[in-house]
Parts: C-alpha cells; sequence; structure tokens
C-alpha cells in the first residue's frame, strides 16, 4: 500500500547571527562543555585517498563577505562510497566520516575544509555523477538552508558527463559549482545574489 | 520496522516551499541581501542525498543535554524559569526517527546571548553557556533540561523583540533531510509581531514551531515541561514501490 504523507515538515527559521554557540561552541569560546566541535576535523592517517584543501568565502548582494556563516558538507570516500547505514554498495572507509562542518571566520569570514577527493557515485538512474561534495549553508538572513554541490575544475572529463552539471542550462551559472584550483588548494566562493550567484538546488 | 527497511534509501519527499518562509521576506531586513534571486534547480535525489552522517552516543556528553548543569559551576546553576523541553522527532509519514542528533542554542533568561558579537544591556549568566545536544531514543523522543531563554530587542529598522526561542538543528537519516529552525512558547505575545517567525505565511505552520505546557510531564516542585513534536521530511515509499514492481 503506498501512504501518503500525514504531517507537514517543521517550517524552518533562519539559524540567526549565533549559529556558531550551538554548532561550533568551542570556536566562539564556550569550553568545558563540548570536548570538541562536532565535524571540525575529517581526516587521520588512516583515512584513504588524495587530501584537497578547500577554501572559500560567502558574498552577500552587496558584495560584503558574511562573518557569521556555518557550512556543512556530505561526501563520499575515495571509492565513491557514503559512511551511512544507506550505503548499500559496500562498506565505506571507516576513517573518513564524509560529513564535516565548519564555521565562516568572525573576523575575515573565509572558511576552510581539508578533506579528500571523492570518488563516482551513481545518480539515481544509473548514470555516474562527477566527483563531487553536497553543502548546505546557513546564516543570518537566510531562512532555509541553502543546498549547493562543489565540483572539481580539474575532473573536466567526468564533469561533462555529469547529470546534475548538465541539468543546469546556463554554463556561466554552471561555473559557480567548480572549485578552482589556486596555490595548494580550491578555491570555492559562494555568492547569495549577482551576476554569477551560486546555483542552489530543491533537493 | 519492516516498513521502515523498504524505505532504505528511498528518495525524499518533495519539500513544501509554500509552507517553509521564502527566501526573500524583506520585513527581516537581513534577507534582502542574503536572499538568492535566481530559481532554485530542481536536483533528482542519488545518494549523496538521501544518505547521510551518522552520530554515535560515544560523542555526546553526560550533561550535553542538561543546560542547566553543563555550564554551571559546581553547586551553582543559571538565573531564570526552569524548564523541561521534550518530545518526538518523526517523519512526515508519522515514524519517529531514531538517533537523531538535535543540537540546540538560546539567550540566557535575560535575553542575552554569551557571544562576543552580542552587546545588548542584559547581563551574561556565569553559570549558562546555552548550549546542549542529545540523540532521540530508538522511538524518536528527546528531552533536555534548560532555562527559559528571554525575549531581546534587535536591530531590525525598529522596535523589534524576539519572542523567548530556543534554536534547533536537526539530523535526520539523510543529509537532505537537515533543518535549522527555532521553537517558541504558548502565550508569548511577541509570537504574532516577530518579522522572523511571520517570514513563514501559514499560520498552521507557525503553530507547528510553538511548544505547549505539559503539566503531566512538569515536575511539581521542581521543573516544568514543555512539549514539542518535531517534523523531519519522510522518505516516499509510493517512489520506491513503483521502482521495485519495474513500474
Amino acid at each position: 500500500m503506498s501512504q501518503a504523507p500525514n504531517l507537514k515538515e517543521s517550517p524552518s527559521q533562519t539559524a540567526g547571527p549565533y549559529v556558531h554557540i550551538g554548532c561550533t561552541p568551542n570556536f566562539v569560546g564556550i569550553s568545558g562543555v563540548y570536548e570538541e566541535d562536532a565535524g571540525r576535523g575529517m581526516l587521520s592517517d588512516e583515512t584513504k585517498g588524495e587530501r584537497i584543501h578547500i577554501r572559500g568565502r560567502i558574498f552577500d548582494g552587496a558584495g560584503d563577505i558574511v562573518k557569521d556563516g556555518l557550512i556543512e558538507i556530505w561526501q563520499a570516500d575515495a571509492e565513491g562510497l557514503y559512511n551511512s547505514p544507506d550505503e548499500t554498495r559496500g562498506t565505506a572507509d571507516p576513517a573518513f566520516p564524509g560529513w564535516g562542518r565548519q564555521p565562516t571566520d568572525l573576523e575575515r569570514g573565509d572558511f576552510v575544509f581539508d578533506t579528500i577527493r571523492p570518488g563516482r557515485v551513481p545518480a539515481s538512474d544509473g548514470r555516474m555523477q562527477a566527483p563531487h561534495i553536497s553543502l548546505w549553508i546557513v546564516a543570518r538572513g537566510i531562512n532555509i538552508g541553502l543546498s549547493t554541490r562543489l565540483y572539481l575544475a580539474d575532473e573536466a572529463e567526468a564533469n561533462a558527463q555529469d547529470p546534475v552539471l548538465a541539468s543546469i542550462a546556463d554554463p556561466m551559472r554552471r561555473e559557480t559549482l567548480l572549485a578552482v584550483r589556486e596555490g595548494d588548494g580550491f578555491v570555492f566562493d559562494i555568492r547569495l545574489q549577482g551576476d554569477r550567484e551560486t546555483v542552489f538546488f530543491d533537493v | 520496522m519492516a516498513d521502515s527497511q523498504k524505505e532504505l534509501g528511498a528518495a525524499f519527499n518533495k519539500r513544501d516551499r509554500d509552507w517553509h518562509p521564502a527566501a526573500d521576506t524583506p520585513a527581516y531586513r537581513s534577507t534582502i541581501l542574503r536572499s538568492p534571486k535566481q530559481k532554485l534547480v530542481m536536483l533528482e535525489q542519488s545518494l549523496s542525498e538521501t544518505t547521510g552522517p551518522v552520530f554515535g552516543q560515544n560523542a555526546i556528553g553526560a550533561l550535553d543535554h542538561d543546560l542547566i548543569q553543563n555550564f554551571a559551576q559546581p553547586g551553582e546553576s543559571p538565573i531564570g524559569e526552569r524548564i523541561i523541553v521534550h518530545g518526538h522527532i518523526l517523519d512526515e509519514n508519522g515514524r519517529g526517527v531514531p538517533n537523531a542528533l538535535l543540537e540546540v542554542w538560546q539567550a540566557n533568561a535575560g535575553g542575552r546571548y554569551r557571544h562576543k558579537n552580542d552587546s545588548y544591556l542584559a547581563p551574561l549568566d556565569p553559570n549558562f553557556g546555552g548550549c546542549g545536544r542529545l540523540l532521540s531514543d530508538e522511538n524518536g523522543y528527546y528531552s533536555f533540561r534548560t532555562i527559559k531563554p528571554g525575549p531581546y530587542p534587535w536591530p531590525n529598522g525598529g522596535n523589534d523583540w524576539r519572542p523567548a526561542h530556543i534554536h534547533y538543528s536537526l539530523f535526520g537519516s539523510g543529509f537532505a533531510q537537515r533543518l535549522i529552525t527555532q521553537i517558541y512558547f504558548e502565550g508569548d505575545p511577541h509570537i504574532a509581531l516577530c518579522p522572523i517567525l511571520n517570514s513563514i505565511n501559514d499560520p498552521k505552520a507557525i503553530d507547528q514551531l510553538v511548544a505547549r505546557l505539559d503539566m503531566e510531564h512538569t515536575v511539581p516542585m521542581d521543573i516544568r515541561a514543555y512539549r514539542l513534536n518535531m517534523i523531519l521530511r519522510g522518505r516516499d515509499s509510493t517512489m520506491f514501490e513503483n521502482r521495485m514492481e519495474g513500474n
């Protein structure tokens, strides 16, 4: 029997300017409650895969840097497996949680993730997606968390076959999802508005 | 149980964007420059959306769910009304979501946050940190103890005061269920006045964020209880069954 949903999702409200109190309390000086802030370290010596360093900033419609934001990422391991009970294709690297969380710096506004290059994961129709990282962004003034994806610009061949990137008609907009190599890592800036507004998804 | 096993990995119901607040709600001024102007791009869910992180009980400290004690000096406690907030975390199909991580944060009884950017006149409470977390049990039940937060003024261009509220951050089993919201307390006259809460259009949706006084779970001579169920997106069982039948 099919079953229609009978309850409505709790409506979203902004995370407000003090999201770090709840999600990264040690980062804002509330120490002694949690031993460590969840999600800030994703790697250990045992983690398999190529280390990648990602940094970026979030810009508002006036071009100002958002300094009260929080970003979470969710990604597959180096083999393309998720560290989740719903992953049925195999067992993910136990030394890689796949989930990370970082605040934007309170003064400079930049965020940094040290993670691994993810493997490829199939779309629902079985086609392979390009390596990607799912992002979820909250801050003051954001009424409902924003979902986007980060693709690596140096995966040009895989990116060209990716069904999600292909679903974005305008190539200029597609580019907003590409993290580009710069120095020792990748840069991924997020623009909430403007000419180069980042593509956000209805997930 | 068989049902929830069957739904493993199935896509989530589409989010009802009219039920949630719109991105751009100018009465809440911070949204003006921070709301995307382009339409959201529809994304067909894959494992990237239907899977999500798992949190273990060993990551949660014994006092993490007790904001009355988790920052207080030994033998002391924060100023304010002692309350329990509890309920079930359910999905849209009415099933309890077990092992769901709930993180909460709030102002103290005077309406002041422990944050360097909060310069409100009300004093910090040396015994109150303002953060807590827990995992729901096997039935999706959650409960934590805290001090009722105070209302406070905020810069929004006029004489705006937030109703007393507690911020909730919720994880389900899939990353697409990720949700941050705020809960309020029944009878608060600021509920009708708040531009942030009234970014939600439907009064029924607003009501879903208002906790009710619960005398049944109030502990005599000790602490009052408020109750509120939280609802996360449910998995689309119809779609899954069709796929299994090869339709």
